[in-house]
């Protein structure tokens, strides 16, 4: 290991001499970056097709690929995709909902945070998922308490999210607003929300990512549809390809799902400086 | 309240005159809001009493609170409760300390010598996107419902938070620090010991918290899907039997297991970032 | 816990008691200035020239201080005779030495005081460790007038303070030539006096060579006892100060002159 990295980091005015080939280095090095990847996937599939490695257990790419194809061409891919996107969507609105709501009151109002947030903090202790065997109890196998779950686990990073961002509103822009004699309402659009919105945008990715482990574990605990069932169906059947390709398509989606949000949300935060972010 | 008394003489001459103003309100009020916060939780678990006792609430829906009281004591006489958890804490620490050992060694290696981050960051971060819970069915298949599998997994899920934040903090460390180091002659080790892995460590610390909250999330599910030993077994089982009560424990064992790692976390972050003012604590160095 | 604290290194989390020493008379660490030569100097980024063929020769122990616009080359200049940045055509030599990398005998206070703020004081002041670094630390805190502060975390001290730490800091190696990149800028302008007078004491007694980056043309001609002027890269200006010591801040009709004289250069 060396240090010789960090130390030229320092090199200061050095940066600039080299700047004209910069962003030519930099998308010479993004190429670089997919060599481990593709190499490894290669040698895995040359091991295979050479009969050094079974590829049973994790089958190759080709196999992977020509699974995702014929379960995208059969049919058979989309009713699943549409159920756990329908659950995560539910979910998701619900938890968002409330945790906004919730966390929007308590942000404001001093009372309401000394009723309510020693309560929430305390049940935050517990992982969401701890509730599973409960929510089932209450709820059911079905899709209540699935969609339950995946809401609670989209609930807490958005609630303290909020509540946080709604705290940490500087204090010297609300005397803008105060000194231009602001109404409520204006104070509310012009002032409060544009300062809340970037750590609110932040806490609805991360609700989000939750919220895609979630769907996991709800599906796991026993759904007839749902690219979690892909999963326990490959399991119990000895199909790893399916399990992978499942797994494919959980990252492709929840990373699909971030950018949209992201995309969604960008004009909102124009002319923000995002380097925090 | 005895916690407020023992702790007034104890502060020092400013703090003191104003909790002697403060103790011109009368005693019921500052009772009372000190009250306050607990006030709610201590009115549900009255209700929930109540109704339970009462008969308005199945203990099919939830049991009373003197129910899982019970369940308690009887799950700690005959030794399962003991046994489960220390089994769950066996493989959240295990998982914990190779995956967090690989995310932590991954990150300085990426953090401080480019070609290792020009090489494997883009990796890491499209694995990153996989929800690492849904693996569990290949993991299974990989390991069978052993051991491995379940501390397989809770490596793979903290080795992420913890790589991602070691990697960010030695990243953002103060460049005008490492060019002073570099002007004082400090050698590379010193550099990295006395510069970069302080600099990294609250952001490190950030990481380990979050991987806490990953490693029992990890572990429940895992838990209940293949396990035959653990908390996630010991509830899972119990809801097959709809012994609620029981199942109510198992939710209270996570959490109480949750916030323990967490304010460890908490205790580890006042020790080593003393030097920080948001972490600063009583009146060490406060002199000025 | 503890564990952290040993797998995290010395000095990290906290530094133990300083054992209690007997301090020298002042000036203890020894001292003595070099001669800075720069030959022909160019330096260049990309296409842009930012010092032009300049040559300046400093003797030993002098004060001198190089004032210019943004821009103009100053901060450059300073970097090259620290080795943080070689030159694009040229010789630099500290002490009849030609500069390749940094020196060791250099040291540099930079505009922030660039203190490590998980290093108690007395841990800044001998950041390089070294042998016997606590008591020579503490010899230099003692110097700039902060003996007890030794095991306070940086982030209580005033901005005057910091820069004291700083000062110490490279006062403990026995520099024979300090840099000094516009340290005082930030302070207030009554700190900034007492800073004044603290370096002129500690220069005079340690009798190292300074160069002294400013764009306070009062404060070159305060503490110097030659100012260059920096223009586009080239010297406009070199002129010698020769008022007594100690001068006075304001009010001087000799310092106003040469002040205007400056200022009509830059």
């Amino acid at each position: 290991m060396s240090l010789a990295q960090v130390e030229t980091y320092a090199g200061g005015a050095q940066p600039r001499a080299t700047r004209p080939t910069r962003s030519g280095w930099r998308r010479w090095r993004l190429a670089l970056g997919f060599v481990v990847p593709v190499g490894l996937a290669l040698i895995w599939e040359a091991a295979v097709r050479a009969g050094f490695a079974e590829g049973r257990l994790m089958p190759p790419p080709s196999r992977i690929g020509a699974t995702i194809l014929g379960l995208a061409r059969s049919g058979e891919l989309w009713p699943h995709v549409a159920a756990t996107l329908q659950r995560i969507g539910l979910g998701f609105a619900l938890g968002v909902g409330a945790g906004t709501v919730l966390g929007a009151l308590t942000g404001a109002s001093g009372l309401a945070r000394a009723l309510l947030d020693p309560l929430l903090q305390a049940l935050r202790a517990i992982p969401s998922i701890a509730w599973v065997p409960l929510f089932i109890l209450w709820l059911g196998i079905f899709e209540a308490s699935k969609v339950t779950l995946i809401a609670a686990g989209v609930f807490f990073p958005v609630y303290l999210g909020t509540l946080g961002a709604v705290i940490a509103v500087d204090r010297r822009i609300i005397e803008v607003g105060e000194v231009f004699l602001f109404s409520r309402l204006k104070m509310v659009r012009r002032i409060l929300l544009p300062a809340i919105l970037p750590h609110y945008i932040t806490a609805l990715r991360s609700g989000l990512g939750l919220g895609w482990m979630f769907v996991v574990a709800a599906e796991f605990m026993g759904a007839s549809e749902g690219l979690g069932y892909l999963l326990l169906d490959g399991q119990q059947l000895g199909k790893p390809d399916q399990i992978v390709a499942a797994i494919l398509v959980f990252a492709v989606l929840g990373k699909a799902t971030d950018t949209l949000l992201l995309t969604l949300t960008h004009p909102f935060l124009k002319g923000y400086d995002l380097n925090h972010a | 309240m005895s916690d407020l008394a023992l702790d007034a003489p104890a502060r020092d001459a400013p703090t003191r005159i104003t909790t002697a103003a403060r103790a011109g309100r009368p005693p019921l009020a500052r009772f009372g809001a000190a009250l306050l916060p607990w006030a709610l939780p201590l009115g549900v678990l009255v209700l929930w009493q109540a109704a339970a006792s009462l008969g308005f609430l199945s203990s099919r829906v939830l049991p009373a609170p003197s129910a899982v009281a019970l369940a308690f004591w009887q799950a700690l006489k005959d030794g399962s409760l003991v046994t489960n958890v220390l089994v769950s804490t066996r493989r959240a620490l295990i998982g914990l300390a190779i995956g967090g050992g690989v995310g932590f060694a991954l990150g300085i290696l990426n953090g401080i010598w480019r070609p290792a981050e020009t090489a494997l960051d883009s990796t890491l971060q499209m694995l990153r996107n996989v929800p690492h819970l849904a693996i569990i069915p290949l993991v299974i298949l990989w390991f069978g419902i052993d051991e491995e599998a379940k501390i397989f997994l809770v490596a793979i899920g903290v080795a992420f938070p913890i790589y991602l934040n070691t990697f960010h903090g030695i990243r953002t460390v103060d460049r005008g620090l490492v060019e002073m180091a570099r002007v004082y002659g400090l050698s590379a080790a010193a550099l990295f010991w006395r510069i970069v892995l302080p600099g990294a460590l609250p952001s490190i610390l950030v990481g380990l918290r979050y991987a806490l909250g990953i490693m029992w999330l990890t572990l429940i599910v895992a838990e209940t899907i293949s396990a035959t030993s653990g908390i996630g077994y010991m509830t899972m089982n119990a809801r097959e039997f709809l012994q609620t009560d029981v199942v109510v424990l198992g939710v209270i064992a996570y959490a109480l297991l949750g916030k323990l790692a967490d304010s460890l976390t908490r205790a580890i972050e006042h020790r080593t970032l003393a030097w920080h003012p948001a972490y600063r604590t009583g009146t060490a160095g406060l002199a000025a | 816990m503890s564990a952290a604290r040993q797998e995290f290194g010395d000095g990290i989390i906290w530094i133990a008691d300083e054992p209690e020493v007997t301090l020298p008379p002042p000036a203890a660490l020894p001292s003595g200035g070099a001669t800075i030569a720069l030959n022909g100097v160019e330096k260049a980024f990309g296409e842009r020239p930012v010092l032009r063929r300049l040559d300046l020769d400093i003797p030993a122990g002098q004060f001198l201080a190089v004032v210019g616009r943004s821009g103009g080359g100053k901060t450059t200049l300073m970097r090259l005779i620290a080795g943080l940045d070689a030159p694009t055509a040229g010789r630099v030599a500290v002490g009849g030495e030609t500069v390749e990398g940094l020196q060791r005998n250099v040291r540099l206070l930079f505009q922030d005081a660039r203190l490590v703020p998980w290093q108690r004081v007395l841990g800044n002041v001998g950041i390089a460790r070294g042998p016997d670094w606590r008591h020579r630390a503490t010899i230099a805190l003692r110097d700039v007038g902060l003996a007890d502060r030794g095991r306070e975390w940086p982030f209580v001290l005033s901005g005057g303070q910091k820069q004291r730490v700083a000062l110490a800091r490279a006062l403990v190696s026995a520099p024979s030539v300090l840099l000094l990149d516009e340290p005082f800028g930030a302070l207030d302008a009554l700190t900034r006096i007492e800073m004044h007078q603290l370096t002129e004491r500690i220069w005079r007694e340690h009798g190292f060579t300074v160069v002294l980056i400013t764009h306070d043309v009062a404060e070159a001609v305060a503490l110097a006892d030659r100012v260059v002027v920096l223009r586009q890269g080239e010297i406009a200006l070199d002129l010698d100060i020769d008022l007594p010591r100690p001068r006075r801040e304001a009010g001087d009709a000799a310092a106003s002159a040469l002040q205007a004289r400056i200022l009509a250069a830059v």
